[in-house]
C-alpha cells in the first residue's frame, strides 16, 4: 500500500499524517503540494487538517478547487481511498464527495480536547480492525465541526450505513453532555455510499502512539492498511 | 457593460445559527427589548463585467452555485446595478 498526503496553504497536520503513516504504521507516503494536477500511484489519499486558505469564505471551500483536488476525485470515483481529516473532512463535504455541510460549533468556541467516540460501522475499510461499538479515545480540535445535513439525507446515511463515528462517553452512552460540538445525531464522521471515503472531524494521526496520550486512533491506519494489503 | 453586484449569503431558516442566536441575545440583555430575531450572513461586493445585464446575472448565479454560496445550509440573493465605467 502506498499513501499520499495533500499539503495545502495552512494545511498543519500534514506531517503528522505523514509521521503516523511512515513512521507507525509504516506504509510509504509521500505529500503531494495542491497545485500539481495529477497525483502519483498510491493507494491512499489523505487530505489532512489545518486551515487552508485561512479558511476564508467557508472552511474547505477554496481548497476544494485547488488543482490536485480534481484528480483526488478522479481516485474515488475509480474506488480507491481516501480519507480527510478536520480540514480535510470539511473539503470533502465542499467537493461534493460526502453528504452534508459544517456549521460553526453550537458553543461557538474553538474545542481542543480528547474525545470518545463509538465505531458504528465496523464493516468498512476504515473500521475492519475494531470491534462493534468499540469506543475510541481520539482527540479533536476544530471550531467548525457541528456538522449539519438535513433529515432525508440523515436518515439515508442511517439507511446505507454511513455513520462510522459519533461522540459518546468513555462507556459508549449518546447525549449532548458528550457531543462537543452539536453535530447531527452526534455524528463524528461518516463514509459516502461506495464506502471508500471517510471524513472525521477526531484526528486519528495525533493519537496514534502511546507517547500522544492515546493510540487508539492508530487502528484506523492499521484498518486502512489491513483491508488494501 | 460593467457592474456591481451586491450578494448576501445567509443560513437557511431550517438551518440553526448560533451566531445569530447569541448576537441577539447580547442585544436583549443590553437593553434592545425591541430586537425578535437575528440572523447572521455574509455580504460580497462583486463588480463585474459582461454584455448585458441577464449575462451578468446569469454568471452571479452560477458564481454563487459553484463557490459563494452551500446550498446545503446556505441561500443566496443578489442586486444588481450598472456602473459608468
Amino acid at each position: 500500500m502506498k499513501a499520499a498526503v495533500i499539503v495545502f496553504p495552512g494545511s498543519n497536520c500534514d506531517t503528522d499524517c505523514f509521521h503516523a503513516l511512515k513512521d507507525v504504521v509504516k506504509v510509504p507516503v509521500e505529500y503531494v503540494w495542491h497545485k500539481e494536477r495529477h497525483l502519483p500511484r498510491v493507494d491512499l489519499v489523505v487530505i489532512p487538517g489545518g486551515f487552508s486558505y485561512g479558511d476564508y469564505l467557508r472552511t474547505g471551500a477554496i481548497a476544494r478547487f485547488s488543482p490536485i483536488m480534481e484528480s483526488v476525485i478522479k481516485h474515488v470515483q475509480s474506488g480507491r481511498v481516501a480519507i480527510g481529516i478536520c480540514n480535510g473532512f470539511q473539503i470533502l463535504l465542499e467537493a461534493g464527495l460526502l453528504p452534508g455541510a459544517m456549521l460553526r460549533n453550537k458553543t461557538l468556541e474553538f474545542v481542543c480536547k480528547h474525545t470518545w467516540i463509538r465505531t458504528e460501522e465496523n464493516l468498512t475499510i476504515f473500521t475492519g480492525q475494531m470491534d462493534p461499538g468499540e469506543i475510541l479515545c481520539v482527540p479533536i480540535a476544530h471550531g467548525e465541526g457541528n456538522y449539519y445535513c438535513d433529515d432525508d439525507t440523515l436518515k439515508s446515511l442511517h439507511d446505507h450505513s454511513q455513520v462510522a463515528f459519533r461522540y459518546s462517553s468513555q462507556d459508549g452512552k449518546l447525549g449532548g453532555e458528550f457531543n462537543p460540538n452539536g453535530s447531527r445525531d452526534h455524528i463524528a464522521g461518516i463514509v459516502n455510499k461506495k464506502k471508500n471515503v471517510l471524513g472525521m472531524m477526531p484526528h486519528p494521526e495525533r493519537s496514534s502512539e502511546d507517547i500522544l496520550g492515546s493510540s487508539d486512533g492508530r487502528k484506523i491506519f492499521e484498518s486502512i492498511l489491513n483491508a488494501l494489503e | 457593460m460593467q457592474f456591481k453586484a451586491r450578494i448576501h449569503t445567509s443560513l437557511k431558516k431550517s438551518v440553526l445559527d448560533p451566531q445569530g442566536q447569541t448576537t441577539l441575545h447580547a442585544l436583549v440583555s443590553m437593553g434592545f427589548k425591541e430586537a425578535k430575531g437575528l440572523r447572521i450572513g455574509k455580504y460580497f461586493e462583486l463588480e463585474l463585467e459582461a454584455e448585458t445585464r441577464a449575462k451578468a446575472e446569469e454568471c452571479i448565479h452560477v458564481m454563487c452555485d459553484k463557490l459563494l454560496h452551500n446550498p446545503v445550509i446556505e441561500e443566496y440573493s443578489f442586486e444588481i446595478q450598472e456602473v459608468s465605467s
